[in-house]
């Protein structure tokens, strides 16, 4: 909503966290946003509280008190069983208006980014895409959300100061989890759906984890990537190996996918994912722009090519001229079995 | 079946750069080009109207060399395009950018879908597509890799997410907002780059169609963007390993234990 006073804006407290949980699981992610928002509830003076939406997540909901939540609430309900972001869209919004919270946190995940849009709009509020720093304006208060665009090409800085809540949502494995502490408890309060919310629902048939696909690129800490390069299917078989070997998952460039050697959940780039990874090995990769602008901000990168004049290779922290076929079976042989 | 598809006109790399003296992003010399991600949002609203028949609307908001955009999705078959350009919508965040398309698909009227990219590569936020569905209040399904099935009312579509897909029916009116996976855009034809050149593409203004002057623009828009900047540098150096593979190797796997990362 619109604020035009000083007193609309003292209506607004607290920091929520809107968790994802899947199968039962709460996700890293939420760990995080707990994390990045108690110091912000520190600086405002209020507390953190995290919302749980979903069906047959209440027994869940208490273990978020672990990681810093003061308060949870709870809509758990069999309507929300899939994901149905409409109805989870008028759920939040009905919290929202109801208990007014400051700032909204959620996760930049396929899901946080359908659902949380939907919200800010209904609420009036700004929404700040994909942060990966957020920090408290000394001077009058507001939030202050840095975020890359252009690929990671630059980054901005964003405030929403005469709307509450303030909406973010942030890049998962970009802020730190804070260690639980089981003996914190939390004020557990209840939501219901109401029939309203229920009115506008498609029908979630059904769901596939991909045992392919689950690997989450972008919650990978290692990412061992291929190119043309790798010169076919068997050329990315033996990058899963590599991968398994060191607990990472398999990127792509678009060239390799393309081809069809790998699907196109592993693209990395411009139109494909954008990863911040520890560590990322790119095995045959030129560099493009288009795939560099996906990647350049890992925190360590390695190359692997023939040709040691690429701009991957002049661009990695590690650049290792050799054949992808001899480096990588000697990497699989030095890397001790985990 | 009557089809809207929303574009952007982007800079053609998202190799932008910042101005050191204004701090500014430079946009001047840099060419511009449909988004990518929504040439797979056109070819799918010209393979669904293949199949259903109706009407297929390219519709973007930007400025008036837009119009060049919306011609190449006439030259890929769109059936027309609408452009809405005005000062007044300079500085439109998602929320004020999101109001103004779907004052404009109202004013189209009689739209069953609407299709969207996944995100744009420059600003990035991907939330046009779902800030649309809600100022209509319409159903939405995001990351759609794939048309499982559609009828004159509605579709099966999977969504992607990190851990996998899931399966969805959509009623229509919805919106829809897809990825790379969902189909191969075609290549203009020589009829299409023709129909392309004589298409009239209309400009709209926003107070033709009734947006509220306060919801559109800077006064529309609750976000702010106060300060953009460089990422900072890479560290810079690069250690190149140019020996025998087993010795690369060896240094390699070093290396990431000293860092403790192995
Ligand atoms: C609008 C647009 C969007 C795009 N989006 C993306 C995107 O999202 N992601 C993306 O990746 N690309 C994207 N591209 C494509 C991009 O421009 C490049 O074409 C692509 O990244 C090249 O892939 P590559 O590096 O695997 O292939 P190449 O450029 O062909 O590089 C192959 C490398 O492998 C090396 N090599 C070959 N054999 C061996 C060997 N045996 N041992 C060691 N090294 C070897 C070669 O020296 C070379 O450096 C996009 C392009 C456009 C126009
Ligand atoms: C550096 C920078 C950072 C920004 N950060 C934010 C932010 O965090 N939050 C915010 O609210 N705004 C932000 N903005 C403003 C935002 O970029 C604009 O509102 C922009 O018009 C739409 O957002 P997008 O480019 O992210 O599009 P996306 O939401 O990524 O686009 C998704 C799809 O929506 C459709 N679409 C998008 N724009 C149009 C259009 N103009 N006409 C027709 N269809 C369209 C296309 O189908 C596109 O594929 C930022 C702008 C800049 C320059």
């Amino acid at each position: 909503m619109q604020i035009r006073s000083e007193s609309d804006k003292a209506g607004f407290r607290n920091v929520w966290v809107v968790a994802e949980v899947l199968s039962g699981k709460v996700q890293p992610v939420t760990h995080e946003l707990l994390g990045a928002a108690r110091p912000l509830a520190d600086a405002r003076g209020s507390e953190v509280w995290a919302v749980v939406l979903g069906s047959g997540v209440a027994d869940g909901a208490p273990a978020l008190a672990a990681y810093g939540a003061d308060a949870v609430v709870v809509v758990d309900d069999a309507r929300l069983a899939g994901f149905t972001d409409e109805v989870e869209a008028r759920v939040l919004c009905r919290l929202i208006d109801e208990h007014r919270p400051e700032i909204v946190l959620c996760g930049a995940t396929t899901r946080g980014r359908a659902l949380i849009p939907r919200v800010a709009v209904m609420a009036r509020a700004g929404l700040t895409a994909d942060c990966t720093e957020l920090g408290i304006d000394p001077e009058n208060g507001d939030l202050l959300q840095t975020r890359p665009a252009f690929g990671g090409n630059i980054l901005a800085t964003i405030r929403c100061s005469s709307h509450r809540p303030q909406m973010s949502t942030v890049r998962p494995r970009v802020m730190k989890a804070p260690a639980p502490d089981p003996s914190r408890r939390a004020r557990i309060l209840r939501a219901d759906v109401t029939p309203s919310d229920a009115s506008l629902l498609k029908r979630v048939v059904e769901v596939f984890h991909d045992a392919n696909a689950a690997f989450n690129l972008a919650d990978a800490p290692i990412i061992v990537s291929g190119g043309r390069g790798m010169k076919g299917p068997d050329g990315f078989e033996l990058l899963k190996r590599l991968a398994a070997r060191v607990g990472g998952a398999v990127g792509a460039s678009r060239a390799a996918v393309d081809a069809g050697w790998i699907p196109y959940t592993h693209q990395v780039g411009q139109t494909g994912q954008t990863v911040q990874t520890q560590v990322y090995v790119a095995c045959a990769i030129s560099g493009q722009i288009q795939h560099l602008v996906g990647m350049q901000s890992s925190d360590l990168i390695v190359a692997i090519d023939k040709n040691p004049d690429t701009p991957m290779m002049k661009m990695a922290d590690i650049a290792v001229v050799g054949d992808v076929f001899e480096v990588v079976p000697a990497l699989i042989d030095e890397i001790p079995k985990l | 079946m009557k089809i809207v598809v929303c574009i952007k006109q982007v800079p053609a790399t998202s190799d932008a750069k910042i101005d050191p003296e204004t701090k500014r992003i430079v946009r001047e010399g840099v060419k511009a080009v449909l988004n990518p991600f929504d040439t797979y949002a056109v070819e799918e609203a010209v393979q669904l109207r293949a199949r259903f028949g109706g009407e297929v609307i390219a519709l973007t908001m930007g400025p008036e060399r837009a119009a060049i955009a919306l011609k190449e999705c006439i030259s890929v078959g769109a059936d027309r395009g609408v452009l809405h350009a005005d000062r007044a919508i300079a500085g439109s965040d998602t929320w004020a950018t999101s109001y103004v398309l779907s004052q404009a698909i109202l004013a189209i009227g009689g739209v069953d879908l609407v299709l969207c990219g996944k995100q744009a590569i420059d600003g990035d936020t991907a939330q046009v597509g779902p800030g649309i569905a809600a100022h209509l209040g319409w159903l939405q399904a995001t990351y759609v890799m794939k048309v499982d099935d559609a009828t004159a009312t509605g579709l099966r579509v999977r969504r992607m997410h990190e851990d996998g897909y899931d399966v969805c029916d959509v009623d229509f009116p919805a919106v829809l907002t897809v990825v790379k996976d969902i189909n191969v855009p075609r290549i203009p034809t020589l009829r299409g780059r023709l129909a392309a050149e004589k298409a009239e593409i209309p400009v709209w203004k926003p107070a033709d169609i009734g947006c509220a002057p306060e919801l559109i623009g800077l006064d529309g828009s609750p976000t702010r963007v106060v300060r953009t900047q460089p990422p900072p540098p890479r560290s810079g150096t690069t250690t190149v390993l140019d020996g025998s593979a087993r010795d690369s190797a060896r240094a390699l796997v070093a290396e990431l234990r000293r860092r403790s990362i192995l």
